[in-house]
């Protein structure tokens, strides 16, 4: 068996047995990384030579009886983590040979418990998309294909594109994403893998470059509904340096995905029938919701009655935090600059921000600054905050009736390039699913549940109540076992 | 009488209110552990969250916001358990996340009042309309470069509180001692140093004048005003202006103003057009701030005693007049010290040393009532001295001369320099028989009915002595060798 073919769980008890060592295992995710990825840019940055020297000094640790939890794990980390003296983009020009001297808290609870980095995963800019086209560092190609188009290059979904993709094409047994509005589990479903958002608050938003503040949550992707579990572990917990991260317990997770669901009462919401949702994303959810009746759930019909209003909702809070939270990337004490001799600080500001800020970024800066304005503030940004509560309030009923929620993940299987992107509302119709979760702040999981017609994967998304992601690994595991996901991708390590 | 000023069309009143800026007197920044000490090197006290690097987050200091209570409970104001931080949002160098965290929407400190004491002594309640949390920006400084302009990042994200007042104030010298009041308590409850001078207090003053019984009129703002002799004359100045406006036909624009010190008047900074747009919206990096009432109970317990309350007592226990009470309780630091001159000693005594003596030496010697010529506890024992009749009034001031320039305790210089007074009744009555047989003519006279020579016997007496004759003793030996 190739190393890069383990599962992260399967690749820790190899460890532990010493049938391979990191050094081993992260050789064959480097040497994957360097034939690969000139094709799929999965990676912003990668950083072969420490990830080898985090491997030895893995290996060191280990033999003197010091191993974490992920000790010696190869991973790729969504370049919107800040990472010590490793440059972090986020995708953006702006951010261009920006080198934090400092780690977020998530990628330092990664390396504590023994993971290894093997670089920098490519995002759409500054996390705002669903293709991963808005990156100025170029496009992540989908490792999967098309049956009946081969050639057709698709999008790995987005925000955390290069991350999916990286999973998917087994350059990495696990990583990191950011979730603000469907941004793990949107790229996770179009690239066959598992990637879970948790409840917000459950992992610090410390050193992660801010999109959406009140929305972005950290989450991982893995090859199983098993590897996200044993990864959010290590990634979760209270961080004193987030004001908004939750003093709660971090239970284990990977014990949960074992659990039964029998008994458990699996909500149906009536409002998520799209009119115009293909068949096959139709009868998926349908068999998804007959695997776990036959595991001993019941299945019940709910209304979440403010659904329809989601979209709208996310689309005004999320662009108008970003207003603000991007306005430090102004070219004064970090990242571009562009000024003439004779500039002053507008000219400064202007010259920057328009040479180091895309065309989706911009657009977003531009509708959030509209929506706080004076005059419109009422109208926008105020409603859609009272409409949030509302679709939270939606959920807060729905779990007196039910455990969790099962839906799909996206309205469609992955699109090609070049799909969607005339019309930008078409692109932002693929987060219609899965914004409701970020704007309740719930964990939502989403697990390959099948293929489309033409051979591209499909995704069930599991909600669950706030910091009841283990109900969600029960649940999403049920899927798993059930659905026996099998596919690979035309294009991976070893293949 | 109230104050007005006469324009050409008669007399205009004043309506003045101000915010106030003021540095929280706290170790660390508001959101940020670095360090707040004024005067450090440039950018030497910059966390990575001041200076807004990518994925940096707001952490509240509790003691800031302890230090927010404290004033609100200091100002008579209402404590809100509940409050909240937003974003005002604008581009500027010296602000490096683009916004500003403050409290616009929901305040920690509501509606309070605090009292005014005016030169003919009066008093009068300025009502206060709110108190809320904030961070400083960083300073931009344009003189250092030719072409260049300088950041300091020291002050980002130091922990401010603007203080806003009630447009309650009527006169140039109410709105001085409205400040005037303001900075003795925020010293008295050590939320802030009230250094105007190093910016830790700053105001903005907001003036509009109107005719008797009018309603207000536009008001315009005159910004970072940083001394109190300048607020007063910043209002006068700008209600000048705004009355020779009004009187020549034309409006008063709403509009921020600067006040040019040198030349005593205001000018245009922006006019309301050019208002910023400050998007504010609730801050999502911060969870509204919960307090609970028992903690606001715990900190008011502790509470220092206030200026009012300190007056009050002064003048109940000490027995000294409000006038004096009111001079006495001014600095917290002048206060402690009367204090221990006065406790178990003569206070209205102590009163007239500290006002008289004492200040007229800290002026003389540039000193202040902290670093004080002559301690506490040595004028006790000055007071000590004249209490057991080893001084005399006037030997007292000498050796209090004394003590200002040698820094000696009094008991030191009166055996040193055998200033004791002379209480021997025997070697008075040989210093009276050696006067009267010396000015037998005098004693003639005086005998005779000319009363007024009294004294002049106490003065050679006194003389002879070299000043140190118990005047009450002369006094009565004199008497009784003259009768």
């Amino acid at each position: 068996m190739h190393p890069t073919e383990f599962t992260l769980a399967g690749a820790v008890a190899a460890l532990e047995e010493g049938v391979i060592s990191s050094e081993e295992l992260t050789r064959a995710h480097v040497e994957a990384v360097e034939a690969l990825n000139p094709r799929l840019n999965a990676f912003i940055t990668t950083t072969p030579e420490q990830a080898m020297e985090a491997a030895r000094a893995s290996d060191a640790r280990r033999k003197r009886g010091e191993a974490g939890p992920l000790e010696g794990i190869p991973l790729a980390i969504k370049d919107l983590f800040c990472t010590e003296g490793v440059q972090t983009t986020a995708a953006s020009k702006i951010l261009e040979g920006f080198v934090p001297p400092y780690e977020s808290t998530v990628t330092a609870k990664l390396k504590r418990d023994g993971a290894v980095f093997l670089g920098k995963a490519n995002l759409d800019e500054f996390a705002m998309g669903s293709s991963n086209l808005t990156s100025a560092f170029g496009g992540v190609l989908n490792p999967w294909s098309r049956r009946n188009d081969p050639d057709a290059r698709l999008v790995p979904g987005g925000s955390s594109g290069g991350s999916a993709a990286a999973v998917a094409a087994r350059l990495a047994l696990g990583a990191t994403g950011t979730d603000t509005g469907g941004s793990i589990r949107q790229p996770a479903a179009f690239c066959g893998i598992a990637g879970i958002k948790p409840t917000y608050g459950r992992c610090s938003r410390f050193g992660i470059v801010a999109f959406a503040s009140s929305l972005d949550q950290a989450g991982p992707f893995g090859r199983t509904v098993e590897d996200c579990a044993i990864m959010l572990r290590s990634m979760a917990g209270h961080d004193p340096k987030d004001s908004t991260s939750a003093d709660r317990p971090v239970p284990d997770f990977a014990k949960a995905c074992g659990r039964s669901v029998k008994g458990l009462r699996i909500g149906v919401p009536k409002e998520y029938r799209l009119d115009g949702t293909p068949p096959e994303i139709e009868k998926l959810w349908r068999q998804g919701l007959d695997w776990l009746r036959e595991a001993g759930a019941e299945i019940v019909d709910i209304s979440l009655p403010h659904t329809k209003y989601a979209l709208p909702t996310y689309y005004i809070v999320a662009p108008a935090e970003a207003s603000s939270n991007l306005a430090r990337y102004d070219g004064v004490r970090f990242g571009l600059r562009e000024a003439e001799a004779n500039s002053d600080l507008r000219d400064l500001y202007e010259r920057t921000r328009a040479a180091g800020l895309g065309q989706e970024v911009q657009r977003r800066i531009m509708i959030g600054t509209y929506v706080l304005s004076a005059g419109y503030y009422d109208a926008y940004y105020l409603k859609a905050q009272k409409v949030r509560a509302l679709i939270a309030r939606d959920f807060r009923e729905a779990w007196g009736k039910v455990d969790a929620i099962v839906t799909p993940a996206t309205p469609n299987a992955a699109f090609a390039e070049g799909e969607n992107t005339d019309d930008p509302v078409k692109m932002y119709l693929n987060d219609v699913f899965t914004v409701t979760a970020n704007l309740a702040g719930l964990p939502g999981l989403a697990v390959p549940a099948g293929l489309d017609p033409q051979g591209l994967p499909l995704g069930l998304q599991v909600i669950g109540r706030p910091f009841d992601e283990e109900t969600v690994f029960a649940v999403g595991s049920a899927i798993e076992r059930a659905a026996d996901f099998k596919a690979l991708p035309g294009m991976r390590a070893g293949a | 009488m109230s104050y007005t000023i006469d324009g050409e069309t008669g007399a205009w009143e004043l309506v003045i209110g101000l915010e106030v800026h003021a540095q929280v007197v706290s170790k660390a920044k508001l959101f940020s552990g670095a360090a707040t000490e004024f005067g450090a090197e440039p950018n030497s006290q910059v966390s990575f969250i001041d200076a807004g690097f990518p994925g940096m987050l707001p952490v509240i200091n509790r003691e800031c916001v302890a230090q927010a209570v404290r004033t609100g409970l200091g100002l008579n104001a209402k404590v809100n358990l509940w409050s909240r931080f937003d974003r005002k949002n604008y581009f500027y160098a010296d602000l490096p996340q683009g916004y500003q965290i403050s409290q616009f929407a929901h305040p920690i400190i509501g509606t309070g009042e605090i009292e005014i004491e005016l030169q003919d002594g009066s008093t009068k309640t300025i009502g206060i309309t709110r108190l809320h949390l904030e961070q400083d920006a960083g300073k931009s400084m344009h003189d250092q470069h030719p072409t260049k302009s300088f950041i300091d990042l020291n002050r980002s994200g130091v922990a401010l509180m603007e203080i806003v007042s009630e447009p309650d104030m009527r006169s140039p010298e109410e709105a001085g001692a409205y400040l005037t009041k303001l900075r003795q308590i925020l010293r008295y409850l050590g939320t802030c140093d009230g250094n105007m001078e190093e910016g830790s207090m700053r105001a903005d003053v907001n003036v509009s004048v109107r005719k008797a019984g009018e309603e207000y009129r536009t008001r315009c703002e005159v910004k970072n005003v940083n001394s109190i002799r300048f607020v007063m004359q910043a209002v006068e100045a700008e209600a000048r202006r705004q009355i020779e406006v009004w009187e020549s036909g034309g409006t008063v624009e709403q509009e921020t103003r600067l006040f040019d010190t040198g030349r005593g008047v205001t000018r245009s900074m922006r006019s309301k057009e050019d208002a910023h747009d400050y998007r504010y919206f609730p801050d999502p990096d911060l969870p509204p701030l919960v307090i609970e009432q028992s903690w606001v109970e715990q900190l008011k317990a502790a509470l220092p005693e206030l200026p009012d309350a300190r007056r009050a007592r002064y003048v109940r226990d000490f027995g000294v007049t409000p006038y004096d009470a009111h001079v006495l309780t001014l600095e917290k630091e002048t206060a402690a010290y009367y204090e221990a001159v006065a406790n178990g000693r003569d206070a209205k005594q102590a009163a007239n040393w500290v006002m008289g003596d004492l200040f007229a030496a800290i002026n003389r010697t540039k000193t202040s009532i902290s670093e004080p010529p002559v301690s506490a506890a040595d004028l006790g024992a000055l007071l000590d001295l004249m209490a057991d009749n080893t001084l005399s009034g006037k030997l007292a001031k000498e050796v209090f001369e004394v003590m200002v320039e040698t820094g000696r305790a009094p008991g030191v210089i009166v055996e040193e320099r055998g200033l004791k007074q002379v209480t021997d009744t025997g070697a008075i009555e040989a210093v009276i028989d050696g006067v009267l047989a010396a000015n037998a003519d005098k004693v003639a006279e005086f005998r005779s009915g000319k009363d007024k020579l009294f004294g002049f016997f106490v003065g050679q007496t006194m003389k002879a002595m070299q000043g140190k004759g118990n005047p009450a003793l002369v006094n009565e030996v004199l008497k009784k060798k003259l009768s």
